[in-house]
C-alpha cells in the first residue's frame, strides 16, 4: 500500500511540475518552428507568474489570474517580436533582455502593490479546481485517492499539446508556419506573409509561457516570489530541443523533466542520489541527446535568421 | 543634419548611447508611474555613488566580478563565439576558490596565485568543452553553454551540500584560510582599535579599510590590459579576431579555425572563472547553497554588450553597471522605490542594444532616399 | 537569320511582349532598351553569357525586380508586375536556378503551399492533394510521388516539383532559369520532352540557357542577349550552333595587355582524373585533367556552373574529391586543408571577395597582412605586432597598387569600393610571390583602370617565372592574357588551345558544349 501511495504521489507531483513546463515548451516550439529564436521564455514565465498572482489576489478568481498571466507573457513577446521580425535585430540579446525585464518588472510590481514586499501577499487561497474534486469523488475516503489528485491545469496542458500537434501537422496554417521556419523564401515567393506568421507565433509563445508562469504561481508556489521561476524557462527550452521541436516530443520531455523535479522532492534524504544531480538531469540529458542524435536533431532550417525580402 | 545622422547611425557607439538614454528614460517613466519622483530618484542615484570615497570604492569593488565576466564575454564575441556560459564558468571559479582556499593550505601569495591558475584552467576547459561540442557535433554554443550553466550551478550546490564540506548548522562551505584572502586589510582589522586609529590619521584609507578592496582590483586591471594586448598586439590575437569577424576568410587564409574556436572559449571561460575565484577570495570567503544563480554571468553579458565587446570599455561599462546597482539600493532605502527599477532599466538598455544591427541598415535606407 | 515575321495562325498571339525594358543597378546598366516578344505555344530560348542580362530580364517579368522603364504586355494586355504574386496572377510561373523547396516537407506539401486544399477545421485534405498532383503529373508527363520528401528525391524530380508548383497555380507561361545545369544527359532529354508536352497543351515556355545543343534540340525561337542588349531573335531551325555562338560572344575586345612571349618551364601543378561532387552530391568535376607550367598563364574558359567553383575548392583544400589527384611540386594536396595548399606554394584570389577574400570589419592594413602576419618584419622590439610597421607596409602597398582612397590603411575594408577591395586582395596575394597564383574572376566589378592593373600584375607574375591559373568567365580577358587556354564544359576540360591559333567564336562554341 505504501509503495502504491508513493508511486501515485510521485506521479501526481510529476504532473504538477510538468504542466507549466509543457505550456512554456509548446510556446517555445511554435515560435522556433516559425523561425524565431526565443530564449526569453524564462522572463515571460516570471512576468506571467507575477500577473497571475497579483490579479488572483485582487480579483479573487484564479481564472482571471490565468488569463492575465497569459496576457502579461504576450506583452513581453510582442517586444521580442518587434526586435526579431521588424527590426531584424539580435534575437539572442533580445531574449536575454526579456529575461531581465520580465523578472525585474514582476518584482517591481509586487513591491509596489504589496508595500515593498518582494512577494505577493500570503498564499493564494482561491485555488484552481482539481480533477477528482471536479468529478465528484470524495477523496477523504482513501489516502490513495488523496495522493492521485491533480490540478485541472494538467489536463489543459495535455489538451494544448494535442491541439498544437494537430494544428502544426494537420492543418494548412501549421504547414505555412513550418514553411516559414524552414525556408521563408519559398513561403514568401508563394505569397505567404512571413512577417505576420512570425509575429503571431512569437506572441503566442508569450501567451503560453505566461500561462506556464501563471500555472506555477497558482498551483505550485501559491504566491509570486523572485525565485518562483528559476530555470523552468530554460528547462522548457531544453525540452523543445530534446523533443526535436515537435509538440508531442517536447511534452514527453517535459514529463521526464517534471519527473526528475518530483524525484528531488520525493527522494530527499536518500544519500546515494543527491537532489542536485537529479536537478542537473534535464540539462545534461539534453546535451547528451544533442550529441548522440546529432544527425537526427532537426531544428527548423531558418531558425534565428531574420528574413529579408528578396532573398528569394 | 541628415548626413550627421547617417554617419552617426553607422558607428557602433551610437547604439550604446541611445540604449543608455532610453534606459534612463524608461526608468524615469517607471518611477513616475509608480508615484515616485524621478528627479529625486536619479539624484539619490548620484549621491549613492559619489557621496563618499568609501561608496565610490564600493562601486569599484562590486564592479570587479562583473567586469571579469564582461571581459570573458567580450573576448569571446570578438573572437567569434557567443559565450553565454559565463555564469557557469564564474560559478566553477567560485567553487575552485572555496575548495582550494580551504582544503589546500599553501603559504601566502602562493595560495591565491595557485587558486587563480586552477580557476582559469577549470573555467577554460569548461568553456572549451562547448567549443568542442560545436566543432565536433555542430551544437551551437548558445544552447550548450546555457545547459552547462545550469549544470555548474547544481554542481556548486552539490559540493556545498556534501557532508564533508557543509559547515553544520549553515548552508555554506567553510570560510577559506587567511592565506587565500586577498583584500588589502582584513575584515577584523576594521573594528580593532588599531584600525580605527589608522583611519583617524589617514582618512583616505577608510575607503580601503572599510570595503573589501584588495588585490582583486589589481588583477582585474591586469587581466583587462592583458586581454587587450593579446587581442591587439599578438599574432594569435590577430588570428582569433579574424576568425571572429569572418570565419570563412580566416579559413581561406589557412588559419587554424577549429583550434582557434577552442582557444577563444578557453580564454573566455578562464577569465570568467577568475572572476568567481576572486569574488570568493575577497568578498564572500565561501560558497553557499543558492536558490537561484546570482547572475554574475548574465550581468557580464550586459556589461559586454554595453561596452561593445571592447576590453577597456568593459571596465567603464562595469563601473556604470555597478554604480547603478549600488545607487539603486539607495533609492530603495531612502525613497522606498523598489531596486528592481534598476533591473528594468538594465533590461531595457540591453533590449535597445538588440536593435544595434538595425541601425546601420536604417542609415543605408536614409542614404538611398536622397 | 531573318526573323520570321509572318503572322501564322495560332502563333500570331504573343504570350509575352517586353518593350524597351531598361534596368540599372546603381551605375551598372544591366538591361538597355530590351525588346522581347514570345509567341504563345512556343519554346523560346534566351541565350547569353554570364552577366548578359537574361536572368535579370526574366526576374523583372516575374516581379522579383522592378524595371526602370519599358512596358510589359501579357496576351496583348498591358500590365504592371510588382511582385511574384501579381506575376502568378497573370499566369506566369518561374522555376529558379536555386530551387525554392522546403527540404523536409513532402512533394505535395511543397506544391500546395499557400494554396492548400482543405477540409473542415482547416485540415489539409491530403487525399485530394495527392490525387490532383498525380493527375497533373500524368497530364504533363511529370510523374512524381506526392508523398515523397523533397530531400529524398533526385534533383531532376525536384525540378519537376518546381514545374508542377507553377502549373498548379495555373501558369500558362513558364520561365525556366538554367534548368539543365543540374541534370544528367538523360534527364535533359526528359526535360525537353516535358517542355514539348507543355507546349502541346497550349503553354508557353521561356528557357534561359547558355547551352547551344539544348537550344537546337528544343527551342523554336532564340533571342541572344549580350551585355544588356538584344543582338537578335532568330528561328532556331534556320541557324547553326556556330551562328549562335558567334552572336553570343561577339567580336568586341575590351583591352589588350602588352606582353612578351611566354617561356614556360617545368610543370608546377598537375591535376589528374579529378572528380569532385558538390553539396548536393552531383559530380561537378568529372575526371578532369590539366597541368600548369611555371612561367605561363593558363586560363580556364567556361560558363559559370561547369565545375570551376568545385575545382577551385578542391585545389584550395575546402572540398574533398571523390577520386583523382592534385600534385603541386611533387606533393599531393587533394583532400587536404587550406594550410596544405598554402604550404605547397599556392595562393588564391577567390571569386567571392566578401566571403573568402576579405575580413570586411578589419582595417585595410589588417587585410593586407591576413596571410603574412606571421612574418618577423611586422614585429616590434617587444616581439609583439608593431602596428607602425604594419601600417607603413600597408601604406606602401596602397600606393603601389593604387588603392583608393590613398592612405586608407586604417579604414575598414567594408568602406572601400568593390574595385579597391579587389585591389587589396590582389596586392596581398601577389606580394607573397607564390609559386602558383590561382585567380578566380580577378577583375569582376572593376573599372577599366583597375582591370588593366590586375592583368598587368598577373603577367608580371608569369614574367618572373611563376605560374598563374586564371579562371574567368570573360572571354576577352582570357584572350587577352592567356598563354594557353583550357575550356571547361560539364566538369571536363574539352580543349587545350593556343590563343594565337583560335578565336573567340571557336572558344565560345566549346564553352557552350559545341564541338570543334
Amino acid at each position: 500500500m505504501n509503495l502504491l501511495n508513493t508511486i501515485l504521489l510521485t506521479a501526481s507531483i510529476s504532473l504538477m511540475y510538468s504542466a507549466p513546463l509543457i505550456f512554456t515548451a509548446l510556446g517555445g516550439v511554435i515560435t522556433q518552428r516559425a523561425g524565431v529564436d526565443n530564449i526569453g521564455l524564462e522572463g515571460m514565465m516570471a512576468f506571467g507568474a507575477c500577473g497571475a498572482a497579483i490579479l488572483c489576489h485582487f480579483s479573487g478568481s484564479p481564472w482571471i489570474g490565468l488569463v492575465v498571466g497569459a496576457l502579461f507573457g504576450a506583452t513581453l513577446a510582442l517586444l521580442h517580436a518587434f526586435v526579431a521580425v521588424t527590426a531584424k535585430g539580435s534575437q539572442i540579446i533580445s531574449g536575454i533582455a526579456i529575461n531581465f525585464i520580465g523578472l525585474g518588472l514582476g518584482v517591481f510590481l509586487t513591491r509596489f502593490l504589496f508595500d515593498g514586499a518582494a512577494q505577493s501577499n500570503s498564499t493564494i487561497n482561491q485555488n484552481l479546481p482539481k480533477v477528482l474534486e471536479l468529478i465528484g469523488i470524495d477523496k477523504s475516503k482513501s489516502r490513495l485517492l488523496e495522493s492521485s489528485e491533480i490540478d485541472l491545469t494538467v489536463i489543459f496542458a495535455f489538451l494544448f499539446a494535442v491541439l498544437f500537434w494537430f494544428v502544426l501537422y494537420k492543418t494548412k496554417t501549421g504547414l505555412r508556419v513550418r514553411a516559414c521556419g524552414e525556408h521563408p523564401g519559398a513561403a514568401d515567393t508563394l505569397g505567404i506573409n512571413v512577417t505576420r506568421i512570425r509575429y503571431i507565433c512569437t506572441i503566442l509563445s508569450g501567451v503560453m509561457a505566461g500561462l506556464g508562469g501563471a500555472v506555477t504561481a497558482l498551483t505550485i508556489s501559491y504566491r509570486f516570489t523572485p525565485t518562483v521561476i528559476s530555470g523552468q524557462g530554460f528547462i522548457a527550452l531544453a525540452a523543445v530541443i530534446f523533443g526535436n521541436w515537435k509538440p508531442i516530443g517536447a511534452t514527453l520531455a517535459c514529463l521526464l523533466f517534471g519527473f526528475a523535479q518530483a524525484l528531488t522532492v520525493v527522494m530527499a534524504g536518500i544519500p546515494w542520489l543527491p537532489t542536485q544531480i537529479l536537478a542537473m538531469l534535464p540539462y545534461a540529458l539534453t546535451l547528451l541527446i544533442l550529441v548522440i542524435f546529432v544527425e537526427r536533431s532537426t531544428p527548423p532550417k531558418a531558425l534565428g535568421q531574420p528574413y529579408f525580402k528578396g532573398q528569394a | 543634419m541628415r548626413h550627421f545622422l547617417i554617419r552617426a547611425l553607422k558607428k557602433p557607439f551610437t547604439a550604446v548611447l541611445v540604449a543608455i538614454l532610453i534606459g534612463f528614460l524608461v526608468g524615469a517613466v517607471t518611477l513616475a508611474v509608480g508615484g515616485y519622483d524621478p528627479g529625486r530618484g536619479y539624484g539619490l542615484l548620484v549621491t549613492g555613488i559619489f557621496s563618499s570615497t568609501r561608496r565610490t570604492m564600493q562601486v569599484l569593488v562590486n564592479a570587479v566580478p562583473i567586469i571579469m565576466t564582461g571581459l570573458a564575454v567580450s573576448f569571446a564575441v570578438r573572437t567569434g563565439m557567443f559565450n553565454i556560459g559565463a555564469d557557469g564558468q564564474f560559478i566553477l571559479g567560485q567553487v575552485t576558490g572555496a575548495v582550494i582556499g580551504y582544503y589546500v593550505p599553501l603559504p601566502p601569495i602562493l595560495h591565491p596565485i595557485f587558486i587563480l591558475l586552477c580557476a582559469f584552467a577549470i573555467g577554460g576547459l569548461y568553456a572549451a568543452f562547448a567549443a568542442f561540442l560545436k566543432n565536433r557535433f555542430g551544437i551551437h554554443e548558445v544552447i550548450s553553454t546555457i545547459m552547462l550553466n545550469w549544470i555548474a550551478y547544481y554542481f556548486m550546490n552539490f559540493v556545498v551540500n556534501m557532508k564533508s564540506v557543509k559547515v553544520p548548522g549553515s548552508q555554506h562551505s567553510p570560510e577559506i584560510l587567511d592565506t587565500a584572502k586577498i583584500t588589502f586589510f582584513s575584515r577584523e582589522f576594521r573594528t580593532t582599535a588599531e584600525g580605527e586609529a589608522l583611519i583617524a590619521r589617514q582618512p583616505w584609507l577608510e575607503s580601503l579599510i572599510r570595503t573589501d578592496a584588495g588585490y582583486a582590483i589589481l588583477v582585474m586591471i591586469a587581466v583587462t590590459l592583458l586581454l587587450w594586448v593579446v587581442l591587439k598586439y599578438t599574432r594569435i590575437g590577430f588570428e582569433l579576431r579574424a576568425v571572429g569577424y569572418n570565419y570563412y576568410a580566416a579559413e581561406f587564409a589557412a588559419m587554424p579555425v577549429k583550434r582557434n574556436a577552442l582557444l577563444s572559449m578557453f580564454i573566455s571561460g578562464g577569465t570568467a572563472a577568475l572572476g568567481g575565484a576572486m569574488l570568493v577570495m575577497s568578498t564572500s570567503y565561501f560558497i553557499s547553497m543558492l536558490g537561484a544563480t546570482e547572475g554574475y554571468g548574465w550581468d557580464g553579458i550586459s556589461v559586454a554588450l554595453i561596452a561593445g565587446s571592447h576590453p577597456i570599455g568593459c571596465v567603464f561599462a562595469g563601473l556604470l553597471y555597478s554604480g547603478l546597482k549600488l545607487g539603486g539600493t539607495e533609492i530603495q532605502s531612502r525613497m522606498g522605490a523598489p531596486t528592481e527599477i534598476i533591473n528594468i532599466m538594465i533590461g531595457v538598455l540591453v533590449l535597445c542594444i538588440a536593435f544595434a544591427p538595425a541601425l546601420p541598415r536604417l542609415a543605408e535606407r536614409l542614404e538611398r532616399k536622397e | 537569320m531573318e526573323l520570321d515575321k509572318r503572322a501564322t495562325g495560332p502563333d500570331s498571339v504573343f504570350a509575352v511582349e517586353m518593350c524597351g525594358i531598361s534596368k540599372s543597378f546603381g551605375s551598372l546598366k544591366a538591361l538597355d532598351n530590351v525588346d522581347l516578344s514570345v509567341r504563345k505555344g512556343t519554346i523560346h530560348a534566351l541565350l547569353g553569357e554570364n552577366g548578359a542580362g537574361k536572368s535579370t530580364l526574366m526576374k523583372i517579368l516575374y516581379g522579383l525586380y522592378t524595371k526602370d522603364s519599358g512596358e510589359i504586355r501579357i496576351m496583348g494586355q498591358a500590365c504592371d508586375i510588382k511582385n511574384p504574386k501579381q506575376a502568378i496572377a497573370q499566369g506566369i510561373g518561374m522555376v529558379h536556378q536555386h530551387f525554392m523547396l522546403v527540404e523536409n516537407m513532402t512533394i505535395a506539401e511543397n506544391i500546395v503551399l499557400g494554396k492548400e486544399m482543405t477540409r473542415s477545421l482547416g485540415r489539409l485534405d491530403r487525399e485530394k492533394m495527392n490525387r490532383t498532383i498525380r493527375e497533373f503529373g500524368e497530364q504533363f508527363g511529370l510523374e512524381v510521388d506526392p508523398e515523397d520528401t523533397i530531400m529524398d528525391v533526385s534533383v531532376a524530380t525536384q525540378q519537376r516539383v518546381e514545374i508542377l508548383k507553377a502549373l498548379y497555380r495555373g501558369a500558362d507561361i513558364l520561365i525556366l532559369d538554367e534548368p539543365t545545369a543540374v541534370l544528367t544527359p538523360q534527364e535533359i532529354d526528359n526535360l525537353i520532352v516535358t517542355m514539348q508536352r507543355l507546349v502541346e497543351s497550349g503553354k508557353t515556355v521561356i528557357i534561359i540557357t547558355h547551352k547551344l545543343k539544348e537550344i537546337m534540340a528544343s527551342s523554336e525561337y532564340c533571342t541572344i542577349i549580350r551585355r544588356g542588349k538584344v543582338i537578335d531573335t532568330v528561328r532556331v531551325d534556320q541557324v547553326t550552333e556556330k551562328d549562335l555562338a558567334s552572336m553570343m560572344v561577339g567580336r568586341e575586345v575590351m583591352l589588350t595587355t602588352d606582353k612578351k612571349e611566354a617561356e614556360p618551364g617545368q610543370i608546377i601543378m598537375e591535376i589528374q582524373d579529378l572528380t569532385v561532387k558538390d553539396n548536393r552530391g552531383i559530380e561537378k568535376v568529372k575526371d578532369l585533367s590539366l597541368h600548369v607550367r611555371r612561367g605561363e598563364i593558363l586560363a580556364i574558359a567556361g560558363v559559370d556552373g561547369n565545375g570551376q567553383t568545385e575545382l577551385i575548392e578542391a585545389i584550395t583544400g575546402l572540398r574533398k574529391s571523390e577520386k583523382g589527384s592534385i600534385i603541386v611540386n611533387g606533393q599531393h594536396i587533394e583532400n587536404g586543408h587550406p594550410a596544405d595548399t598554402h604550404r605547397s606554394g599556392i595562393r588564391t584570389i577567390h571569386e567571392d571577395r566578401h566571403k573568402r577574400g576579405l575580413v570586411l570589419d578589419f582595417q585595410v592594413g589588417e587585410n593586407l597582412i591576413l596571410e603574412s602576419y606571421k612574418q618577423n618584419r611586422f614585429r616590434g622590439r617587444s616581439r609583439l605586432l608593431s602596428w607602425k610597421k604594419i601600417n607603413d607596409y600597408a601604406n606602401k602597398q596602397i600606393d603601389r597598387y593604387d588603392i583608393r582612397p590613398s592612405g586608407c590603411a586604417l579604414q575598414r575594408a567594408k568602406e572601400l569600393s568593390g574595385g579597391n577591395q579587389q585591389k587589396v586582395i590582389v596586392a596581398r596575394t601577389v606580394e607573397q610571390e607564390p609559386d602558383l597564383l590561382v585567380a578566380c574572376q580577378p577583375t569582376r566589378g572593376l573599372d577599366v583602370g583597375a582591370i588593366e592593373y590586375v592583368r598587368n600584375a598577373l603577367v608580371q607574375q608569369r614574367d618572373q617565372g611563376r605560374a598563374v591559373l586564371l579562371i574567368s568567365y570573360e572571354l576577352d580577358e582570357v584572350m587577352d592574357i592567356a598563354d594557353r587556354i583550357n575550356v571547361i564544359y560539364n566538369g571536363r576540360i574539352v580543349a587545350d588551345l593556343d590563343p594565337a591559333e583560335t578565336d573567340e567564336q571557336a572558344i565560345g562554341l566549346l564553352m557552350a558544349g559545341g564541338s570543334q
